[in-house]
C-alpha cells in the first residue's frame, strides 16, 4: 500500500481516525470540484465514524445511484433514514437533498398556510426553488442548519458529515447562499416589486431620471409578467422570513465554528488540485478550520523503486529475443504505473510546496467503483491507514 | 431513429492529407459541443477536435462558458479575455482562436447590439439588475451564453462564414440538457420578449443538424452511465446527439489468455524471476539493481503479479464498459491515456488521432 508519505514528501498525513474520534468535530464538511469523489469520501467518512461509535447523519447531495442504494436511499424523502448493516455502537443514517422539497417546507414552516400556498403557487417562486444558480447550495447550508439544531435539541446524533453540491467551482458551496441572499434581500428585488418603496423619496430622487429606463429595459430583457409574478412573491415573503441574507450569514458563521472541519477532497489532475488550491486559500483566509485533503483515485505501487525508465528498458530488451515475454508485459505495466504515479507525486508535491502543513490522505484508485458499505468501509480503511 | 443518426464510422478511411477526398462523420455541422461528467477530461477533447477541425486550413473557434480558464490551459497561453484571440496553428495553415464567454460582457453587448443601451448598463449594474439577469435568473445565463456560440456560428464577412466551425467546452452531463434547451429554461421566466426571441434564434441552431452535442466518457462506470443518462436527456429535449468519446484508453498489455492467467495468479513466478535476471532487472544475488533500499526479487516477481493482475481486472471492466457504450449506437471515437499528462504536444496528436477515426 501506498501510504500518504510516500506520494507527498513534505505533507504530514491526515489522521482520519482521530478527526472522526474527536468529539468536539460535530461537523465534516467534504468539499471540491465535481467528479473528485466528494460523495463518496463523504459517505465513507460518515460510514467509518460511525463504526467507530459515532452517532452520524450524512447529507449527500447527488449521489450515484448504486451509490444511494447502498446507504438505503431508494426514495427521495429529504429527511435522514438509517442506514442498515452498520457494524458497532454507532449509528448511520442518511439523507439525498431535495433542494425544492427543502424550499418549500422552509416556506410551509415559517408562514401560515394561506400566505404559503400563494408563495409555493408563483411561477418566480417556482423558478426561484428548482433552477436558480445557487438555490442548490443555498438549500444544502439551509439543510446543513437544519440538522445541527435537529441534532442538538434531540441528540440524535453527534456528528454530520455533509457532501457539497456539484458547483463548477468549490467556492460556490460558500459564495453561492450568500449571492442568492443578497438578491432576495436586495435593492434589485425591492424595486422590481415596488418601487416606490424601495428607499424612500431621496432615493427616488437620485433614481428618478434613470428608472424609466431602467424599468423599459427590464422590462424588454427578462419581459412584463415577470415583475408582477416578482411583486407577488415578495410581497407574500417579504414580513416572514427575517431575511435571507441574515440566514445565509448564521449558516455561513456556523461553518467557521471550531467545532467544525472541512475536507477537501481532490483528484490527483491538475484541475483539480488548482481547485483545491483556491478553496484552502479561501478557508484560511475565512478562518475555517480545513482539517486537511483527501487526495481520491490515487495511483499506488508497492515497487516505487524501480522506475519508469528501467522498467521500460528492461522490456525492450527482453523484447528482443522473445516478442511475447511474459515479464516484458509485466514491466510495461509497472511502467505506465509508475509513470502516472510519478506525474501525480509531482502535482502533488507542488500543492504541498504551496500549502505547506496542509495534512494529506489518499485514496487508492480502485478497479472499480464504490457501491456498497464493503466498498465505503475499504475506502475508510484506507484513508484511515495513513495515520 | 433520430434524424442525426450516422453511421458507425467505417475504416479504411481515404488519406487524411488529403482533404477532398476525406469524408468525415459530422459534414455540415458548424457547431460542436462537448459534454462529459466532471473529470473525464472535457477541455482536452473540446481543445484537440478544435484542432483537428483547423487542419487543413480552416478556421475554428473554441469558447469556454464556465469561467474556469480551462483553455488557457490547455493551450498553455495568458487567461483568456472576453475577446476571440488566436491560440494555436493547426497543420495545414488552420488558425483555432479561443474565447471566454462572460454572461455579464454577453448581456451588455447584447443590449448595444440592439438596443444601442450600452451605457445603461453602468446604471443596471448599480441596480443589482445586471447581476440578476447574469447570475441569479435561471435561463437568462444560458441563453447569453449559447447566444454567443449561435451569434460565432452565423457570424459571416462578405457573405462567407467567418468560422468554419464552433467548439464549446460546455458544462458537465449533468446540467447539459437543460444548459442547451434554452427554450424551456426560459419558459417560466420570459414568455415574451426579447430573451424568448433570443432563445428561439439560439435553438434554431442548436436544436438543428448545424449543431452535435458530443459527450466525453472514461471507461469507468459511473462516467459511463452518465453518458447514458446525457444521451437520453438530450434526445427527450430534441438536442442533437453527436459521437461518444472515449478518453485515456490504455492499451491492454496482456493477451486474452495471460489476462486471465494474471487475474488467477498462475503465472510461473520462476521464469519471471529468470527473465528479470537477464534483462538486468535483478542483480546476480536476487535483489533490485541499481536500488538503495534492498528489495528481494520474490518481493518483485510478487508486486509484478500483482499489478498485472489489476491490470487485467481493469481492462475486463473496461470491456463491459465498452460494451455499455456501444449498446448508445452512437459513433464512438478514442483519445489514449497519456501517463505522463497532456501538454499542448499531445493535443496535436490526439488531434491526428480523432481526424484519423473520422470525427473532423
Amino acid at each position: 500500500m501506498t501510504h500518504a508519505h510516500d506520494v507527498v514528501p513534505r505533507a504530514p498525513s491526515l489522521d482520519v481516525d482521530a478527526l472522526l474520534d474527536d468529539r468536539s468535530i460535530r461537523v465534516v464538511v467534504c468539499c471540491g470540484a465535481g467528479g473528485v469523489g466528494k460523495t463518496t469520501t463523504a459517505a465513507a467518512l460518515a460510514l467509518r465514524a460511525a463504526e467507530r461509535g459515532r452517532n452520524v447523519v450524512v447529507l449527500t447531495i447527488d449521489p450515484a445511484r448504486r451509490l444511494a442504494q447502498s446507504l438505503g436511499l431508494t426514495e427521495l424523502d429529504n429527511d435522514p433514514r438509517p442506514v442498515p448493516g452498520t457494524a458497532g455502537e454507532g449509528s448511520l443514517a442518511a439523507m439525498m437533498l431535495d433542494m425544492k422539497r427543502t424550499f418549500d417546507e422552509f416556506v410551509e414552516s415559517n408562514a401560515d398556510a394561506t400566505r404559503a400556498a400563494t408563495i409555493l403557487a408563483n411561477p418566480f417562486y417556482q423558478s426561484l426553488s428548482s433552477s436558480f444558480a445557487g438555490t442548490q447550495e443555498y438549500m444544502a447550508m439551509e439543510k446543513l442548519g437544519q440538522l445541527r439544531a435537529r441534532a442538538i435539541a434531540d441528540q440524535s446524533w453527534d456528528l454530520i458529515v455533509v457532501d457539497t453540491p456539484p458547483s463548477r467551482s468549490a467556492l460556490d458551496f460558500l459564495d453561492a447562499p450568500r449571492r442568492l441572499g443578497s438578491f432576495l434581500d436586495g435593492r434589485f428585488i425591492r424595486l422590481l416589486a415596488a418601487p416606490a418603496k424601495a428607499g424612500g423619496r431621496a432615493y427616488m430622487k437620485v433614481l428618478a431620471a434613470g428608472f424609466g429606463m431602467f424599468t423599459t429595459v427590464l422590462g424588454k430583457v427578462i419581459g412584463g409578467q415577470v415583475l408582477t409574478d416578482v411583486q407577488i412573491f415578495v410581497g407574500a415573503v417579504d414580513t416572514l422570513f427575517g431575511g435571507f441574507r441574515q440566514r445565509a450569514d448564521d449558516t455561513y458563521a456556523m461553518l467557521q465554528a471550531p467545532d467544525t472541519a472541512f475536507v477537501v477532497v481532490a483528484a490527483p489532475e491538475r484541475d483539480a488540485l488548482r481547485e483545491a488550491s483556491y478553496f484552502v486559500e479561501r478557508l484560511e483566509a475565512e478562518s475555517m478550520p480545513l482539517a486537511g485533503l483527501v487526495l481520491n483515485r490515487v495511483q499506488a505501487t508497492a515497487l516505487p523503486d524501480l522506475d519508469a525508465a528501467t522498467s521500460t528498458a528492461a522490456a525492450a530488451r527482453l523484447e528482443v529475443g522473445s516478442p511475447k515475454s511474459i515479464t516484458a508485459a509485466l514491466l510495461r505495466i509497472h511502467a505506465d504505473r509508475i509513470a502516472t504515479f510519478e506525474r501525480q507525486f509531482r502535482l502533488v508535491e507542488r500543492f504541498s510546496a504551496v500549502h505547506r502543513g496542509v495534512p494529506v490522505a489518499t485514496i487508492p484508485a480502485l478497479a472499480s467503483d464504490v457501491v456498497d458499505l464493503a466498498g465505503l468501509r475499504a475506502v475508510g480503511a484506507a484513508l484511515a491507514e495513513q495515520g | 431513429m433520430a434524424p442525426y443518426a450516422r453511421p458507425m464510422p467505417s475504416s479504411p478511411r481515404p488519406d487524411p492529407e488529403k482533404a477532398a477526398d476525406r469524408e468525415v462523420d459530422w459534414d455540415g455541422v458548424r457547431l460542436h459541443v462537448i459534454t462529459g461528467k466532471g473529470g473525464t477530461g472535457k477541455t482536452t477533447a473540446a481543445a484537440s477536435l478544435a484542432i483537428a477541425l483547423a487542419t487543413g486550413g480552416h478556421r475554428v473557434l473554441i469558447i469556454e462558458v464556465e469561467g474556469r480558464q480551462g483553455l488557457s490551459q490547455v493551450f498553455d497561453v495568458p487567461p483568456l479575455a472576453y475577446a476571440e484571440r488566436r491560440m494555436a496553428v493547426a497543420p495545414g495553415g488552420g488558425e483555432v482562436f479561443g474565447l471566454a464567454v462572460d454572461a455579464e460582457e454577453a448581456l451588455l453587448e447584447y443590449l448595444e447590439m440592439f438596443y444601442n443601451l450600452r451605457r445603461a448598463g453602468t446604471a443596471l449594474r448599480r441596480m443589482g439588475a445586471i447581476d440578476f439577469a447574469t447570475t441569479v435568473a435561471p435561463g437568462v445565463r444560458d441563453v447569453l451564453l449559447t447566444g454567443k456560440a449561435k451569434e460565432a456560428v452565423r457570424r459571416q464577412q462578405d457573405g462567407v462564414p467567418v468560422y468554419d466551425a464552433v467548439v464549446m467546452d460546455a458544462p458537465p452531463t449533468g446540467r447539459i440538457a437543460r444548459f442547451l434547451n434554452v427554450n424551456a429554461e426560459v419558459a417560466g421566466l420570459a414568455r415574451s420578449g426579447p430573451i424568448r426571441t433570443q432563445a428561439d434564434a439560439v435553438m434554431a441552431v442548436i436544436g438543428s443538424r448545424l449543431t452535435a452535442v458530443h459527450v466525453v466518457t472514461l471507461l469507468e462506470e459511473m462516467p459511463v452511465q452518465e453518458t447514458a443518462d446525457g444521451v437520453q436527456a438530450l434526445r427527450e429535449a430534441g438536442l442533437p446527439v453527436g459521437g461518444v468519446i472515449v478518453n485515456q484508453i490504455r492499451r491492454p498489455r496482456l493477451n486474452r489468455t495471460n489476462q486471465t492467467k494474471a487475474r488467477r495468479h498462475s503465472f510461473d513466478v520462476a521464469a519471471i524471476a529468470a527473465e528479470l535476471s537477464s534483462a538486468g532487472v535483478l542483480t546476480a544475488s536476487g535483489t533490485l539493481a541499481g536500488s538503495l533500499v534492498d528489495v528481494s526479487g520474490s518481493t518483485i516477481v510478487d508486486v509484478l503479479i500483482a499489478e498485472a493482475a489489476d491490470h487485467a481486472e481493469r481492462v475486463a471492466l473496461e470491456q463491459r464498459e465498452r460494451e455499455n457504450i456501444q449498446a448508445l449506437h452512437r459513433p464512438t471515437y478514442e483519445i489514449a491515456f497519456m501517463p505522463d499528462g497532456v501538454d499542448v504536444g499531445t493535443l496535436y496528436e490526439f488531434a491526428e488521432s480523432l481526424r484519423e477515426q473520422g470525427m473532423a
